[in-house]
């Protein structure tokens, strides 16, 4: 492993080649706003937000943080006024394309802007096209149910062809990486509905408590991934924490049981 | 067909074409995409079928060529050895041509050339002004040869340089030769090529990669398009040497879908070439072997940046990505990539062949070599031409060009497509090359020239090519998707009479951010038309917002068309143009605007041979 000198904001700090200037920032307690990077994602550098002022050799010049490998000779400002301005500029775009948005009114509020100088639009939402679900759904949980589709400004997230998605397996994932709230789910009774995804998902029923908790296909996807031999049960988070408080009472107060390690099954719990 | 084994193979079975043969009649016609539009394939036809029912197909050769250049005024025929050239050629004049041209010794008037206003015809394509001025290098052999025969090229001398290449130099050595040249990139950016395949050579992986970039989008250019039609072995043998410098075998040219015929001259290229064994394993018998694939674009004009293109490749969306890691480094695959432009590679077996002093000894201070254009919009001779690098504005659009249509008087030059910037007549001095182009806020781009008259208006202009650029954005960056859209809504505004001095100042923020913030080249050059026409012709953009008044008279909400009673010599021609029956007038009467019915599109305007009509 290669380390490498850098400074950043005049500190100089001693860091592994290649790793990114935003992370390296953070962890030096340096503030870099972004609204499209997530750690366990790859960078994108599609909200501009992270832009930070490079200097190498002679030339000096403006860029995203997220996506910027530190190398030898760098020297990075993350506060100058060029870049605090291009910061402003560029929460005023996504304002007026997602006026409600809280995560961006704040952000901008910060630095001292109050509204947009450019028409708000309000058919779009709140989605910023940070691309964040549609790398998760690609990157982690390995569907790829949602992507890009058309270009430009007419640029949007979608299912293929915007119809109901039959990859989709209703993990939620993207609700939850989302940072402006833009994906609208509703849980109403045995169906998940991602009414921005037009997807309804069925879900399956808790064998204890009989309400409906996790998606069907979900419940397959990690059935699949799963080693043979070791089936998941259908119970739901909240009587799996009943279930598990009963039985580590009962091995604690019954001698004459053996301890199973706390772990219950369905099938022992039919046997009480 | 014959494998080429070695060197001495090559040299044997070029001796053995006739289509080197200087002295022999042959019958060139374009067949490049304008040429046949205007029918150019019926007239080549004819002139088989005829030579053919009069037994002459024998001694004289017919052969479809690559683009003449001279577009506008197509279907062009050229007689050799005589060098005769023959203009807007159809098809019934075929028979008249090889009575009196082939047959006979004669020339036929009409179909030859005629500077305007001059009384004498120009019957030799190397004496017409048009011609006169270029330098041709990388088209030297566009119009001589049938681009679908690879015996064409090799009756011209091609894959020599290949051989020489391959047999008498080092890769270091080639890589030597090419840096010392000084060819930069002919895709716009203008890296010098020897340092970019200097760092692909010495970068750890394989394989590595070679990319042609044919991914040429920019509206009204066509000159990509015109060496991938007509001369596709010399980019092929330009590649082949570029792989065996930088140690890669294997090659990607990646071409508009929107070209078809480019894509099939390629493909017809691409096999004639592994039949001989020019390309594939064991090139020539040597050690080296070099494969070429095409990829097709799907239509997307930021495919045309390089990083976008590889992801085009790899089967993702055309989008962009941060350029901190080179592609020498992680290009196509992850791999190790060069890639460069078409015209970049044409140029690359003509310095070989050449030497690099030959080549360094053409151009400017740091731009050496030509570059191709396409030179369009209201400009006498449309067509394609390739120019020392240096030659000042005035002498391509004047000299070669033949200056602006119509005698009306000229206004501004767009140079580098639609993202490069407006220059003024007070810039028509300027020599052409990267350095001083970008010194006066445009570029070079791939190679657009696009003239505009004085009833241009210049903030349409902006907002033409800033809506263009807002459709191509990929979309994937706030500064390109959003900036520009925006710079175009503020363009709006001001077109269409609502704009605000404070719009202009927004503009000039936002446009300064735009170019700085994006992550492609798409983005960052967007601002271009709007900084310059800014630049250059705030004037108009005031006029549009304090007046209320388009000074060409382009936009529609700020114009008012009105015949001049005094200069109108009720001649009824713009009675008959109008298309919404807005104009009244009898003879000896002068003619009348109705403003309720009037749509403002300018054809009374635009026909009326007395300059009679007016803008309020």
């Amino acid at each position: 492993m290669a380390f490498i000198k850098t400074v950043i904001d005049g500190k100089e700090i001693e860091v592994e080649r290649d790793s990114w200037a935003l992370d390296v920032a953070s962890q030096m307690g340096i503030e870099i706003p972004t609204l499209c990077h997530h750690p366990a994602l790859t960078p994108y550098g599609a909200c501009r937000l992270c832009v930070v002022e490079v200097t190498k050799g002679k030339s000096t010049w403006l860029t995203t943080s997220c996506d910027l490998p530190i190398r030898d000779g760098l020297t990075i400002r993350t506060n100058t006024p060029e870049v605090i301005n291009s910061r402003k500029i560029t929460l005023e775009l996504m304002w007026a394309r997602a006026p409600e948005a809280e995560v961006i009114a704040e952000l901008a509020a910060k630095l001292g802007i109050d509204k947009p100088r450019f028409k708000v639009r309000n058919e779009l939402g709140r989605c910023i096209l940070c691309g964040l679900c549609v790398r998760v759904c690609d990157q982690l949980i390995g569907v790829s149910a949602l992507n890009f589709s058309r270009r430009g400004v007419q640029r949007k997230v979608s299912t293929p062809f915007e119809k109901a998605s039959n990859t989709c397996i209703g993990c939620n994932a993207c609700v939850a990486v989302c940072p402006t709230g833009h994906i609208r789910v509703v849980d109403k009774g045995t169906i998940r509905n991602f009414e921005t995804w037009n997807t309804p998902i069925e879900m399956i029923e808790c064998n204890t408590c009989h309400k409906p908790y996790m998606p069907a296909k979900e419940f397959e996807y990690i059935q699949t991934r799963l080693t043979k031999g070791s089936p998941i049960e259908k119970i739901c988070p909240k009587c799996r924490r009943a279930d598990t408080v009963t039985r580590l009472h009962v091995a604690s107060v019954s001698k004459d049981k053996k301890y199973n390690g706390g772990i219950s099954y369905g099938s022992e719990k039919t046997q009480q | 067909m014959t494998k080429l084994t070695s060197v001495v193979e090559l040299e044997a079975y070029r001796a053995g074409l006739t289509a080197g043969d200087k002295t022999r009649p042959c019958v060139t016609i374009c067949g490049g995409t304008g040429c046949r539009a205007n029918a150019g394939l019926q007239v080549a036809q004819m002139f088989r079928n005829m030579l053919k029912a009069k037994k002459l197909d024998e001694k004289v050769d017919v052969r479809t060529t690559g683009c003449h250049g001279f577009c506008e005024r197509g279907p062009l025929v050229v007689l050799l050895p005589k060098g005769l050239l023959y203009i807007s050629v159809r098809p019934n004049d075929v028979e008249e041509i090889i009575a009196t041209s082939i047959e006979g010794d004669g020339t036929i008037e009409r179909l030859a050339y005629k500077l305007p206003g001059a009384k004498e015809r120009i019957f030799r394509e190397s004496e017409i002004p048009f011609y006169a001025h270029q330098r041709r290098i990388v088209f030297a052999n566009s119009g001589k040869i049938d681009p679908t025969n690879i015996d064409d090229y090799l009756a011209v001398g091609g894959y020599s340089s290949l051989a020489k290449a391959l047999t008498t130099m080092e890769p270091d050595q080639i890589i030597d030769w090419i840096e010392k040249s000084c060819l930069r990139g002919r895709g716009g950016g203008g890296f010098p090529t020897g340092r970019k395949w200097r760092a692909c050579r010495n970068a750890e992986g394989y394989p590595k990669y070679i990319i042609c970039n044919g991914d040429e989008g920019d509206p009204g250019a066509f000159m990509d398009r015109s060496i991938m039609e007509g001369n596709p072995q010399s980019i092929l043998e330009g590649m082949a040497i570029g792989a065996y410098a930088i140690g890669s075998d294997q090659g990607y040219i990646y071409v508009r879908q929107e070209y078809p015929l480019a894509v099939e001259n390629l493909r017809i290229a691409i096999k004639q070439a592994q039949e001989h064994q020019l390309l594939g394993q064991n090139i020539l018998g040597t050690d080296f072997s070099f494969t070429v694939h095409i990829s097709r674009g799907a239509g997307a004009f930021v495919c045309g940046e390089s990083t976008a293109l590889i992801a085009s490749i790899e089967g993702f969306s055309g989008e962009p990505r941060a350029k901190h890691i080179h592609m020498s480094e992680k290009g196509l695959f992850a791999k190790p990539t060069n890639l460069n432009n078409v015209e970049t590679w044409a140029n690359v077996p003509v310095i070989i062949d050449k030497g690099w002093k030959w080549f360094a000894d053409i151009g400017s201070d740091n731009s050496k070599g030509t570059k191709v254009f396409s030179l369009v919009g209201k400009v006498r001779n449309t067509g394609l031409i390739e120019v020392p690098m240096g030659m000042t504005l005035r002498e391509i659009i004047f000299d070669i060009g033949g200056g602006v249509a119509k005698n009306r008087q000229f206004k501004a030059v767009q140079t580098g497509g639609p993202s490069g910037g407006c220059l003024p007549a007070s810039e028509l001095n300027l020599s052409v090359d990267f350095d001083q182009l970008a010194a006066v806020g445009s570029m070079m781009g791939s190679g657009g020239m696009i003239v505009m008259d004085d009833r241009t208006c210049m903030v349409e202009v902006a907002r033409y090519f800033t809506e263009f650029l807002s459709r191509e954005s990929c979309g994937k960056c706030t500064a390109c998707r959003e900036g520009i859209m925006r710079m175009y809504e503020l363009l709006e505004n001001i077109t269409t009479g609502r704009g605000t001095i404070e719009d202009i100042l927004l503009l000039e923020e936002v446009s300064a951010y735009v170019r700085e913030n994006s992550i492609c080249g798409l983005g960052k050059s967007a601002p271009n038309p709007t900084l310059s026409t800014l630049k250059y012709f705030r004037e108009e953009y005031i006029a549009h917002i304090e007046q209320r008044r388009c000074p060409a008279g382009v936009c529609k909400e700020l114009t008012t068309f009105r015949i001049d009673p005094e200069t109108c010599k009720a001649c009824g021609k713009c009675i008959r143009a109008c298309p919404v029956e807005a104009i009244t007038g009898q003879k000896k009467m002068p003619h009348v605007i109705d403003e309720d019915k009037c749509v403002k599109c300018g054809a009374c305007r635009e026909i009326c041979p007395f300059d009679a009509v007016t803008i309020l």
